[in-house]
């Protein structure tokens, strides 16, 4: 890049990097003010603020969610049902995509159509409860995978993918003899690995962090998922009595719920947080993919 | 009379013909299906789960016409007409809900579209690729932090002992209400959001952006045009198609408001401002069992918002020199 700067721009450029810093700090600030609240004594937290006094430190909070049973059924859950609906969607994506990326497909108008009309026309709330309902899987997992297993997005990215392999490998595996089924398994998907990653990625974020259809669909407490364990520490304030062992006074109790408050957070954001760095770019390629369309 | 059977007799062939062709083309199609049978194995899990979990409930939407009972089942209740419609538009709950849901969206379209947009521009100015990076990565992390993590951090930051209202405390004398006054609803409720979106918004036009030929700024650089200038008549016409499109897409959703944040900040104080429509379905539907009337208001909200999608297109197409979503 060689162009020569004015006085007039560098003035701009200053000023661009300073609002640029100043709008990271508003991402960053309450997120480290959580991650060291979390690591904070409750009295002090309470009366002085974040100290950096070592000896004010302590990992009460983290300790009373480790030893916590809610906490560790709700982890659990959550994996299970996050790589279970990540698996679902991307084999379920990854099939429907292909037909339709393939030249002369009979058919495909009608099914690209038929998936199109899903994204704005729905049912509605309570028509698919009352189906989940019938179906029988109220407080099963088919209830969590199941209904949002399509994803028309997933589709079309998937589709975008395949599109852009070259089509001289299909014509010279087909002039080898091969069957789709061969040319599907033993060379598109090799070639998809990196989509296949974006897509099971999303999948798995996207229902780690989501707690609507654990709601609606799941009344047994065993079944819950982190996310649901959370919003009663977060928001419903209801701190499991076993969590912090019994007499104590009133105001200890709630000083605790406070700190369970801050290490809960921590600790159900780590799988993202350890994951975030560095699967950022392939995230990121991910909407790049889709917005080509 | 020779020439007029002739004709007749052409007319003729000529439909056999077409006949011909239309079942050759059709017994083309079945051969092809017979030949590829494989790829339509292999995209019909898809098929199944979209009729199953996307067509069947929108079939089962009728209930909103009907008097639904769970016994007697969809097709066995009787029908009412309009009747949970009217119920609803006539309720006094209507008009407080309605316009709770529409200015929600409204003004987080109108705060959470041109933001990204900023950030975009500002990003694409900084020249160490290292440094862009890493701000980049700070900006779009919190897209990946839970709604309960976000709505808990909320409640505490703006708790009455909370790290916010200590500040103000100790300004004003006492805290404010954030969380139970109706006013600060809104406010929090759009400002959070960007917060946590606004960021990873931008990447689009990010990507757009770095498209740019850096000819143009060059040439434009040596006729004296400044930085803001450059971005004004440069790279704001770069943007204009996606920023068409995502601002339909935006205002086309703006009654699909997502149920999930607004439902975790509801307090028993803050609902005059935080019921909305999807926070009323699922209360009235699945808390209170009435599911007929709250498919009703269900599918009033998916019509209006089909209209507003509609509506939205026209006018951009009509501002945008012909160029809009569809």
């Amino acid at each position: 890049m060689n162009i020569k700067y004015t006085r007039m721009d560098r003035m701009i450029l200053t000023l661009n990097n300073i609002f640029l810093f100043l709008a990271v700090l508003v991402v960053l600030v309450p997120l480290v003010y959580v991650v060291l609240a979390s690591f904070m004594d409750p009295t002090v937290l309470l009366n002085k603020g974040i100290s950096f006094n070592l000896s004010d430190w302590s990992l009460k909070g983290y300790k009373l969610i480790l030893g916590n049973d809610a906490m560790l059924k709700g982890f659990i859950n959550s994996v299970l049902y996050s790589v279970g609906f990540a698996v679902v969607t991307v084999v379920v994506s990854l099939f429907a995509a292909y037909p339709l990326s393939v030249n002369g497909f009979v058919g495909k108008n009608f099914f690209m159509t038929m998936f199109i009309i899903t994204m704005f026309f729905s049912g509605g709330l309570i028509p698919t409860y009352l189906l989940v309902k019938d179906l029988g899987m109220l407080n099963t997992i088919w209830a969590i995978i199941l209904p949002g297993a399509i994803n028309v997005w997933n589709i079309i990215l998937a589709r975008t993918y395949f599109k852009g392999i070259p089509y001289e490998l299909h014509e010279a595996a087909k002039v080898d003899g091969a069957s789709d089924l061969l040319i599907f398994f033993k060379i598109v998907l090799p070639l998809s690995k990196p989509i296949i990653f974006v897509l099971a990625m999303y999948a798995f974020v996207g229902q780690w962090n989501s707690y609507f259809d654990a709601m609606i669909y799941l009344d047994d407490p065993n079944l819950h998922p982190l996310q649901l364990v959370l919003r009663s520490i977060l928001i419903q304030n209801s701190t499991d009595p076993g969590m912090i062992s019994d007499q104590l006074a009133m105001a200890e109790l709630k000083k605790l719920s406070e700190m369970i408050k801050y290490s809960s957070i921590v600790i159900s954001s780590l799988p993202l947080i350890v994951m975030y760095p560095f699967f950022q770019k392939y995230f990121e390629k991910g909407v790049m993919v889709g917005s080509l369309k | 009379m020779q020439e007029l059977i002739k004709a007749e007799a052409g007319k003729d062939a000529a439909i056999s013909n077409q006949a011909e062709i239309r079942v050759t083309k059709l017994s083309k199609k079945l051969r092809y299906i017979r030949e590829n049978y494989f790829l339509y194995l292999l995209i019909a899990p898809a098929i199944i789960l979209t009729i199953v979990f996307k067509y069947i409930p929108m079939y089962g939407a009728i209930i909103a016409f009907k008097d639904f009972s769970t016994i007697k089942g969809i097709l066995g209740s009787e029908w009412v007409g309009l009747e949970n419609f009217t119920k609803f538009l006539s309720s006094p709950n209507f008009g407080t809900i309605f316009m709770s849901t529409l200015k929600l969206s409204f003004y987080g379209l109108l705060l959470g579209f041109p933001i990204p947009i900023i950030l975009a521009l500002m990003l694409n100015q900084v020249r160490r690729a290292a440094i862009k990076k890493n701000v980049q990565l700070v900006l779009y992390a919190p897209n990946f932090i839970s709604v309960v993590v976000i709505v808990g951090m909320l409640f505490i930051f703006l708790s009455p002992t909370g790290p916010i209202n200590q500040i103000v405390t100790m300004l004003t004398g006492e805290p404010i209400g954030f969380l139970s006054d109706p006013d600060y609803f809104r406010s929090i409720y759009i400002l959070s959001g960007i917060w946590q979106a606004a960021g990873w918004s931008s990447i689009i036009y990010v990507a757009a952006l770095a498209n740019v030929d850096p000819e143009l700024h060059n040439a434009a650089t040596l006729d004296g045009a400044n930085i803001i200038q450059r971005m004004i008549h440069i790279d704001l016409p770069t943007l204009k198609p996606l920023m068409a499109v995502t601002f339909i897409l935006g205002a086309g959703g703006i009654m699909a408001i997502g149920f999930e944040k607004a439902y975790l900040m509801q307090t028993t104080m803050n609902l005059p401002t935080s019921e909305i429509l999807p926070t009323y379905v699922y209360k009235v539907g699945l808390q209170a069992g009435d599911y007929a009337y709250s498919a009703a208001v269900g599918l009033f909200n998916s019509v209006i918002n089909v209209i507003l999608l509609v509506v939205v297109n026209y006018i951009v197409k009509k501002l945008n020199e012909g160029e809009g979503l569809y």
